[in-house]
């Protein structure tokens, strides 16, 4: 066995660098997703509201992170988002805010 | 390389992924790869969430979805149908979505058996369909015989109206035939039940209703519990838009109720008189939809016990139970909640099958509720898997303030439709 896996390890490596993945790509799953689909049930699927819910769908991960940050510490105000901010970390909130950028 | 099965390739392709990030690649796309038959029993918020966002994350998946409705009526804004806000098309949802841009098959069928040593569901039709993964989101069953008296025949006279559609509809005519100065019975349920905040939002808007078109009448609320969801913020709303119009009778004040008489309309509460109204609506104790008891699925009680990281089922293995049927406490019993299990089943059944390594989940409710249609008010949660299950993230979430302005209601209660727009995109469309 040990022999035999050691061929397809270095085609999966060779396959691996030349995919280069940046992150979200074809399929990974991702945290930034899994924390994602926690606002898609007001912003719509990907941040694509239809509805009196702000479109967040490209936005720029700035803007986004700022955003959510303003509404936590309470700086700006809200009548929920200061309330569902408060349960992610900085680290959380990056990721969130970088998945929404993508989603054009 | 000879006996290497797909799926140890698709492993050993993860291995060689994260080997290659110890060595300063990126880690992989995998999950393109992810191969195997899904099946989803039930189309609500649960599993249609589940099979969307299946499609959607991995979209090699064969995802079938099985739901005996053509279409789906929400409960979700039902309560806003029966004071005549809103007519039942603007909560019923179709399919075609599901089936035409997201590859999801739809079959509408019941299924009536689950063999969990074949890995297959036998549906009414004489079909059966083999899984690799199966989903069961079958929402609530009544508890006939928990109240004296009540059954479905007489349901078609007291109506539960706690499965939006037929149900909604007997109870509305009924209280657009009541006369002014009548009496509505509104009998809420012991937890865990369907949506905690939803008798007391139902009992606002038939106010609103009753308040323009039969202002003498009464609605009285007998509850077998002592407290209940967002309590001072309703009971300010009530007094704010209604004053003297609603009453709640506590369990400790005889709001249990123990028997009804569909003949005579009365209901007989634990202790003190039977009481009699022009309409009643018995919202009665319930359990995880039949097809969960057939497949043992509840174990020995009401509800299915699950892993709470993944949904599966720790009774049957490879099948996930999520929405109103699973055990998910401290996530209440909602649509809003039973999507974001449906999300999270959705992650950790395309993970398993792409033999990548599931994120942790993270899981989300807010429950809007109408006092008037310009008065909303929410409680909201965010939630991530503890030691020994799901908790609630410690100074996040929590109710809408209790001293706010007129203008935030009315904010709230627009949110509130957006989220209903929202969310009911996300899933159907
Ligand atoms: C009056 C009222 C108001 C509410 N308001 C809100 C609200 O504002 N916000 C909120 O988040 N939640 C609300 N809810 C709660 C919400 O409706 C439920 O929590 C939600 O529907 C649960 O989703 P589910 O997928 O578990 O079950 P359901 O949505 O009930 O879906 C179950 C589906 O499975 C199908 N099915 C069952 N058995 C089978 C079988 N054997 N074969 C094939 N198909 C089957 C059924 O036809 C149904 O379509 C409200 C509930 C009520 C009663
Ligand atoms: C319960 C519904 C709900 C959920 C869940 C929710 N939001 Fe919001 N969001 C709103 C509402 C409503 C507003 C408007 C501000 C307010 O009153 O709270 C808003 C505003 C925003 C804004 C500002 C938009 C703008 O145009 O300035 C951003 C950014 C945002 N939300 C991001 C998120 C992210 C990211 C998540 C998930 C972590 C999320 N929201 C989850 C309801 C929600």
């Amino acid at each position: 066995m040990r022999t035999s896996i050691g061929i397809p390890l270095v085609a999966a490596a060779v396959m691996v660098s030349s995919l280069l993945a940046s992150p979200g790509q074809a399929g990974e799953l991702t945290r930034g997703e899994m924390l994602s689909a926690s606002c898609s049930g007001c912003h719509g699927t990907d941040g694509k509201s239809p509805g009196a819910i702000p479109d967040i769908s490209g936005k720029s991960a700035d803007y986004i992170r700022t955003s959510l940050e303003d509404f936590r510490s309470g700086q700006r105000d809200s009548t929920v988002m200061g309330r569902h901010a408060k349960g992610y970390t900085d680290e959380e909130i990056r990721l969130i805010a970088e998945y929404f950028e993508r989603q054009k | 390389m000879t006996h290497l099965t797909r799926r140890n390739f698709v492993r050993m392709m993860a291995a060689a992924g994260a080997a290659s990030s110890v060595l300063g690649w990126p880690i992989v796309s995998l999950a393109g790869k992810a191969e195997g038959r899904v099946v989803v029993v039930g189309g609500g918020f649960g599993g249609a969430s589940c099979a969307k966002y299946l499609s959607k994350l991995a979209p090699g998946l064969d995802v079938t979805l099985v739901e005996r409705d053509s279409r789906y009526i929400t409960c979700p804004f039902s309560n806003a149908v029966l004071a005549g806000l809103y007519d039942l098309d603007y909560i019923t949802h179709g399919y075609d979505a599901l089936q035409q841009s997201h590859g999801v098959k739809v079959v509408h069928d019941s299924a009536t058996g689950i063999d969990p040593e074949a890995k297959t569901v036998s549906l009414a039709g004489g079909s059966t369909l083999q899984y690799d993964r199966l989903v069961v989101s079958p929402g609530i069953d009544i508890q006939w015989g928990a109240i004296e008296g009540y059954d479905q025949a007489a349901s078609e006279r007291i109506p539960h109206a706690w499965i939006a559609g037929s149900q909604t509809m007997i109870l509305r005519k009924q209280l657009e035939e009541m006369p002014d100065g009548g009496v509505v019975i509104i009998a809420a349920p012991r937890n865990p039940f369907r949506c905690p905040p939803g008798p007391y939002e139902r009992a606002s808007l038939i106010a609103h209703y009753l308040k323009q078109a039969k202002p003498r009448s009464k609605i009285l609320i007998y509850d077998a519990k002592g407290k209940f969801s967002k309590q001072p913020l309703f009971e300010q709303g009530w007094q704010a838009l209604y004053p003297g119009m609603v009453e709640w009778i506590s369990e400790s004040d005889g709001g249990a109720i123990e028997g009804v008489d569909a003949g005579n309309m009365t209901v007989q509460p634990t202790f003190g008189d039977p009481q009699k109204a022009d309409v009643i609506n018995l919202i009665p104790p319930q359990k995880a939809g039949a097809i969960a008891h057939t497949a043992g699925l509840t174990g020995d009680g009401a509800w299915c016990p699950v892993n709470q990281r993944t949904f599966e089922s720790t009774v049957h293995k490879d099948i996930h139970v999520i929405g109103d049927a699973a055990i998910a406490n401290p996530m209440p019993k909602s649509g809003f909640a039973a999507s974001s299990q449906g999300k999270v089943c959705a992650m950790s059944i395309a993970a398993s099958l792409s033999g990548q390594e599931m994120p942790d989940p993270s899981y989300v409710n807010t429950c809007y509720s109408l006092i008037g249609p310009d008065y909303g008010i929410s409680v909201a949660a965010v939630y991530r898997m503890g030691e020994s299950g799901i908790v609630a993230v410690e100074g996040a979430g929590g109710v809408s303030p209790k001293d706010a302005s007129e203008a935030f209601r009315r904010t709230e209660a627009r949110y509130s439709v957006g989220w209903y727009q929202s969310i009911t995109s996300d899933i159907w469309a």
